[in-house]
């Protein structure tokens, strides 16, 4: 190929990356800084309400992995009695279809989303570890009543000072960095 | 006495960087100059077609997630899309747009992603990739907003989407889509006339028009080299002919004319949403009214929508029961990458990786 003049293209870059430079830089320090997730995120701990859930199956019939097992015995007229309600969180591909399903709102998905575990057996829920805590939150995923308290998500879109990710031009030396920081 | 000379068998991949995945070609050749492309798929197969079978017709939706996972809803929407004409369902229309507006959003993010890895598969390394990422970003953003996650949506459903969007998306979109020109024109400042991409893309690999049209190419692959042909406009889908649009072609179908035609098919995805901003009903239902466990009446039914890649067909047949007989997906990446021998033969190996990349494959959607 032939060029009238050699090198325009390549200086209309440099400048270009010359002008990125002195632009405000966007990732964020992970796990020092943390980014704030989405409302409706389908976190990796999903969250179960005893007292709303009547035991239908609805949910179980929902999940595309056949990973909720439920386990039921009649009680007084009209009424399950819930044995066992256990997911794991290892199958699960946090669809989200069994929370869309519950026709009583008594399923949520979780806020958490560090949730790596040593052993296999940790990664199953039980009916004790899927119960509301206060580290254990539902999030708004089909469930809007949970939005209102939730905080708002950070977006890349908006500057730092709209609640935005974008970042001062020298975040590095106003912060502390390493762990416990 | 002639010499006597064999050919050398090189293989590339199925872990090479410059594959995009779990992808092996099986290269011969002469020196240095390719003599027979083979590519050899099957690395990343899950059998998603036959999951499909036992599953119902709204568990199959988060299993076409992971066909094209650049660009999961626009796989959503071609399975929603056959399962709506089988069933004969209407979807309402704020659903409607926002189906556009996130199938818009997804193409821009796809080129994003293809543009960035074709740069870098040029030997511009990692800097335009992570440019084009800032953009894409974004857009997961927006995503992550209405549907809870970042790569594998599940968002629209058979009849509708899953639910309506945050109140805070319509703000940040329109934000996004007003500032998304200057951002493209500053790839194309970056890019456009570097002479080293002008030397390595312009003239290589070329598909000549009959060529695509025979092998059956679709997408940026096929437009490249000057055919017209967009479903958005030959077939309209969902509500496409309420827009005003364009479709960028190229001339002579090398590396550079796809790379171009992404780039201003970029712009035109911008148009469409900033319209699309303009027309949507700001309330109205969002899914019609179809159970989580609904059977379709029995019968068949295709449908196919321009997905960032090409052409993207679902075949569903139903037997009136609660799960689907039969779902054949028809993947555009399948076919583009079909071509990759046509295009290849006759350069060299720093060539081909060139060429392979502008094809913008996804492994997820060859293999499924
Ligand atoms: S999120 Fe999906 S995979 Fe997980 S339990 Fe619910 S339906 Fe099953
Ligand atoms: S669908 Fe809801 S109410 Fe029914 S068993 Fe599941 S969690 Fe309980």
């Amino acid at each position: 190929m032939k060029f009238e003049r050699y090198g325009i293209g390549i200086a209309k870059g440099m400048a270009l990356t010359l002008k990125h430079l002195f632009r405000p830089p966007l990732t964020v320090q992970y796990p020092d800084e943390k980014l704030v997730v989405s409302k409706r995120i389908r976190g990796n701990e999903l969250v179960w309400f005893p007292d709303r859930c009547t035991g239908c199956g609805t949910c179980t019939k929902a999940c595309l992995q056949g990973n909720i097992i439920l386990v039921t015995h009649r009680g007084e007229p009209n009424k399950f009695i819930v044995d066992k309600f256990e997911l794991d969180s290892g199958r699960c591909i946090f669809c989200g279809l069994c929370v869309e399903s519950c026709p009583y709102d008594a399923l949520a998905m979780g806020l958490e989303y560090e949730c790596a575990k040593y052993r296999r057996g940790e990664t199953i829920l039980d009916k004790d570890k899927l119960k509301l805590t206060d580290q254990h939150q539902p999030s708004a995923y089909y469930r809007p009543q949970f939005a209102a308290g939730l905080p708002k998500q950070s977006l890349l879109i908006y500057d730092k000072k709209d609640g935005g990710q974008k970042l001062n031009l020298f975040p590095l030396s106003k912060r502390k960095r390493g762990p416990g920081a | 006495m002639p010499i006597k000379t064999e050919p050398f068998y090189l293989n590339l991949g199925p872990q090479h960087p410059s594959t995009h995945g779990v992808f092996r070609l099986r290269v011969e050749l002469d020196g240095e100059v390719i003599v027979n492309v083979e590519p050899i798929i099957g690395y990343l197969h899950r059998g998603i077609e036959k999951l499909a079978e036992t599953r119902t017709y709204t568990q199959v939706i988060p299993l076409t997630d992971r066909l094209d996972y650049v660009a999961s809803m626009t796989n959503n929407l071609a399975y929603c899309l056959s399962v709506e004409k089988l069933a004969g369902i209407k979807v309402p229309e704020r659903a409607e747009y926002l189906r556009v507006i996130f199938s818009e959003l997804m193409r821009l993010a796809n080129h994003f992603l293809a543009i960035g890895a074709f740069l870098n598969d040029c030997g511009a390394l990692a800097t335009p990739l992570i440019y084009m990422w800032r953009e894409r970003e974004k857009i997961v953003d927006l995503c992550e907003m209405t549907c809870g996650q970042r790569l594998l949506f599940n968002y629209m459903r058979v009849g509708g989407v899953s639910q309506d969007v945050p109140e805070e998306f319509m703000p940040a979109l329109k934000k996004f889509v007003a500032e998304m020109p200057k951002f493209i024109g500053e790839y194309e400042q970056l890019i456009k006339q570097n002479e080293i991409f002008l030397a390595r893309t312009k003239g290589v690999g070329i598909l000549p028009k009959e060529t695509a049209i025979n092998i059956g190419a679709s997408g940026p692959v096929l437009r490249g080299s000057g055919v017209n042909w967009d479903i958005r406009k030959k077939d309209p889908y969902s509500i496409y002919e309420r827009f005003d649009f364009e479709v960028p072609t190229g001339e002579v179908g090398d590396c550079y004319d796809r790379f171009w035609v992404r780039l201003r098919e970029m712009r035109q995805s911008v148009r469409i949403l900033e319209q699309a901003i303009v027309q949507i009903p700001a309330k109205g239902p969002i899914r019609a009214d179809v159970p989580q466990f609904f059977r379709p009446p029995a019968g068949e039914a295709y449908g196919h929508i321009e997905a960032p890649k090409g052409n993207l067909g679902f075949y569903v047949v139903s037997d009136g029961s609660i799960a689907p007989y039969r779902v054949h997906i028809f993947p555009p990446s399948l076919i583009n990458v079909t071509a990759l021998a046509d295009m290849a033969i006759g350069w060299k190996v720093a060539d081909l990786i060139i060429v392979f990349g502008s094809i913008d494959v996804v492994l997820g959607e060859i293999d499924r």
